[in-house]
């Protein structure tokens, strides 16, 4: 679960003054409908158009632009716009010989953050075959950690990120009894805020996207009754703003990743109806850019494929019409992770 | 891709393939992978440098220009990670001064202040040298530019935790808190100082005026409504151990304050009074209580949180459920218990939110 996100990375960096598109007009309306087929298209050129590219600037995150792109597309029933074979002979290349570990590109190192962008394709292609599975998990148990927590690569950041990273690589890939399940829940839980969210790792502040890590990593454990279930999903309803948007923090902007972030994980723990689904709809196509077809973070500014795939996902999970069933847990196609594996999802 | 980081570079940069001291080496192109999705738009200097670094990465070339050529690839993109990891292998093979290094990482910081590799390897080069000195200045630089920055903030508290700086730390919040109350990075990090100085009674009670202060200022302000509440609940406190903060919600309330967080707080007060009521068959009347909920969570959902009208309804009706079960009295609740599990919440396991 990489995250291209504001929060995180400085778009301006990589982009300089390219992240407002220059043209917005105030008073244009904004989009209340989604033509997929422009979305569609969107996607599957992404990375033809060369103004348009603002997070795959380079190949160190291409893995997860992959998995964004293939899974964006399945989402709207049009997987069959990517090259399959091609796509699968990459993931190949990427994995590495020594450690098992799969890089996000070629001659890159290797990252727990691609090896399950890597997994997440080769599901969705079913042809998790394709690559050596036990060494794979074999780079996932290397990287766990006496508290249970685990590294992202060899040099050892450690993260919540990485700890969902590493139980979803190992769930679907039937692989769970390589690690030390309750120590990684004990890490997990020992990064619960007073307010009820978790962060990156203890004490640090409550973030819906690291939220949405912990929350999934409960349900791929099935351990949400950790979980203060009411007090956290109260927190992830407060994101709701009158825009309808969601944002990750308090005081933050709304933002349409967030729409997945924060609805996946009230979606696990059974609470979606908690927040106003219309509306956040009505927010998330209002960052539709119908020019390109891809979705920005906010109306009006530049669309890339990460908040595209995050929005759709949003949208699905609301019920859209014509999308596919979203996996709320390992952001997949239902009909995909339904075959391989069942996450804890708390009633309604 | 817009080639933005050329200007980054002075007019006399010459092609790394244009320098006779690289003559040398055979750089190496990238296998840019599937089409279309993967392809990227580089720009002539981006290719050059990144098919002279793949070189010496194949070579596992460590040498002073090797360095230099990781400098010119960070400068392009200070994302990538195989480059910097690259580099730290580099300074150890060179054995360079880490103090030029730590100069260097700051500089890049401060251009790049939201990127996880930069401030990992800041962390990795203080932990090289043992010495975390520089890092309070260095956050404090980075949090004037933008007070939320999420990896200023893990950097920061992973620096006072392992070097125990914790000493200043207090005073330090409560200036970025009087420029913006609104900061919930500062609020979270006043837990994390107050957690290892040990909440004791006293603290506790400093802390809720504290906090209550900072409501006056601003009302209708989450992060401070947040921490008060967070403080009371990480204590195991009801709110009627401390009148000081009944009384200040109330007087609140009746001079016309209508935040949500303010009737939300309220809220959890009533049901609390109510239900302690109901538990103890103490004489006062809880309907007077019960119906405060009520009447509160409606003007929530009607009129003051309107798009968490479906929450607040939910509240109402758990309200009833728990008032019905508190009527039963403790003891009988609890042989209920097991099989209206999937009714009643669960109480939850005991959080442990401290750290190892
Ligand atoms: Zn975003």
């Amino acid at each position: 679960m990489d995250f291209i996100d504001e929060d995180f990375i400085d778009h301006n960096k990589n982009n300089k003054n390219n992240h407002k598109k220059m043209e917005v007009d105030q008073n244009e309306e904004l989009p209340t409908k989604f033509d997929m087929e422009m979305t569609i298209k969107y996607v599957a050129n992404h990375g033809n158009d060369k103004n348009d590219f603002e997070y795959t600037m380079t190949e160190f995150l291409r893995m997860s632009g992959i998995y964004w792109g293939t899974t964006c597309l399945d989402i709207m029933g049009h997987l069959d716009k990517l090259d399959k074979k091609s796509i699968i002979e990459f993931i190949k290349n990427c994995q590495c010989k020594k450690s098992g570990g799969i890089a996000a590109c070629d001659s890159h190192d290797p990252h727990i953050l691609y090896s399950l962008s890597a997994v997440q394709i080769l599901c969705i292609y079913d042809a998790l075959d394709e690559i050596d599975i036990p060494a794979l998990g074999k780079y996932v148990q290397s990287l766990q950690q006496i508290d249970g927590s685990f590294f992202g690569d060899k040099w050892g950041e450690v993260d919540t990120r990485f700890s969902f990273c590493a139980v979803a690589i190992l769930a679907l890939t039937n692989q769970m009894n390589l690690i030390d399940v309750d120590k990684a829940v004990e890490f997990v839980m020992s990064c619960v805020n007073p307010d009820g969210g978790f962060g990156s790792k203890p004490y640090a502040e409550s973030h819906a996207g690291l939220i949405y890590c912990c929350v999934g990593f409960l349900s791929i454990t099935h351990n949400l009754h950790r979980l203060e279930t009411e007090k956290l999903a109260w927190w992830l309803c407060e994101r709701q703003l009158k825009s309808g948007g969601l944002n990750g923090r308090p005081e933050k902007l709304p933002d349409v990743c967030y729409s997945w972030w924060v609805l996946s994980s009230l979606t696990i723990m059974g609470k979606a109806h908690w927040i106003d689904g219309a509306k956040l709809k009505e927010f998330i196509i209002s960052c539709l850019d119908t020019e390109t077809g891809g979705f920005s973070d906010r109306p009006g500014n530049m669309p890339d494929i990460f908040h595209t795939l995050f929005g759709i996902g949003a949208l699905s999970l609301l019920g859209y019409e014509n999308l596919k069933k979203i996996n709320p847990t390992f952001c997949m196609p239902e009909e995909i992770v339904s075959k391989i594996y069942q996450a804890q999802i708390l009633e309604y | 891709m817009s080639d933005s980081s050329d200007e980054d570079f002075n007019e006399s940069y010459v092609m790394y393939r244009h320098r006779r001291e690289w003559s040398d080496v055979h750089p190496i192109k990238q296998n840019d992978g599937p089409n279309p999705i993967v392809a990227i738009a580089y720009s002539e200097r981006f290719l050059d440098v990144y098919d002279y670094f793949r070189a010496i990465l194949a070579t596992q070339e460590k040498s002073e220009r090797a360095l230099e050529l990781t400098t010119d690839a960070l400068r392009l993109n200070a994302a990538n990670y195989t480059v910097w990891q690259y580099r730290r292998e580099i300074l150890h093979a060179l054995k360079k001064n880490l103090y030029d290094e730590l100069q260097y990482i700051a500089e890049v910081i401060e251009d790049n202040p939201k990127n996880y590799q930069v401030w990992h390897h800041r962390r990795v080069i203080v932990e090289w040298l043992n010495d975390a000195s520089k890092e309070l200045d260095l956050t404090e630089k980075i949090l004037d530019l933008d007070a939320k920055n999420y990896h200023a903030w893990q950097h920061r508290q992973w620096a006072i935790e392992t070097f125990n700086l914790f000493d200043n730390e207090l005073a330090f919040i409560d200036k970025l808190i009087a420029a913006d109350v609104r900061n919930n990075s500062a609020w979270n990090q006043r837990f994390f100082v107050l957690k290892h100085l040990g909440l004791t009674p006293e603290t506790v009670q400093r802390e809720i005026h504290y906090a209550m202060n900072r409501i006056r200022l601003i009302k209708n302000n989450e992060s401070s409504w947040n921490f008060l509440k967070g403080l009371l609940e990480y204590g195991d406190f009801s709110i009627s151990q401390f009148p000081d903060v009944e009384t200040f919600t109330e007087e609140l309330y009746n001079s016309g304050n209508r935040s949500p967080y303010l009737l939300a707080f309220l809220v959890d007060m009533y049901t609390e009074k109510t239900l302690h009521i109901y538990e103890t068959n103490s004489y006062d009347d809880p309907e007077v209580y019960a119906r405060k909920v009520v009447e509160l969570c409606e003007m929530l959902a009607n009129h003051y949180d309107t798009i968490r009208y479906k929450y607040w309804k939910y509240v109402i009706q758990k309200f009833n459920a728990d008032k019905e079960l508190a009527k039963v009295g403790p003891n009988e609740q609890n042989e209920e218990k097991d099989e209206e599990e999937h009714l009643v919440t669960r109480e939850p396991e005991k959080v442990n939110g401290e750290a190892q």
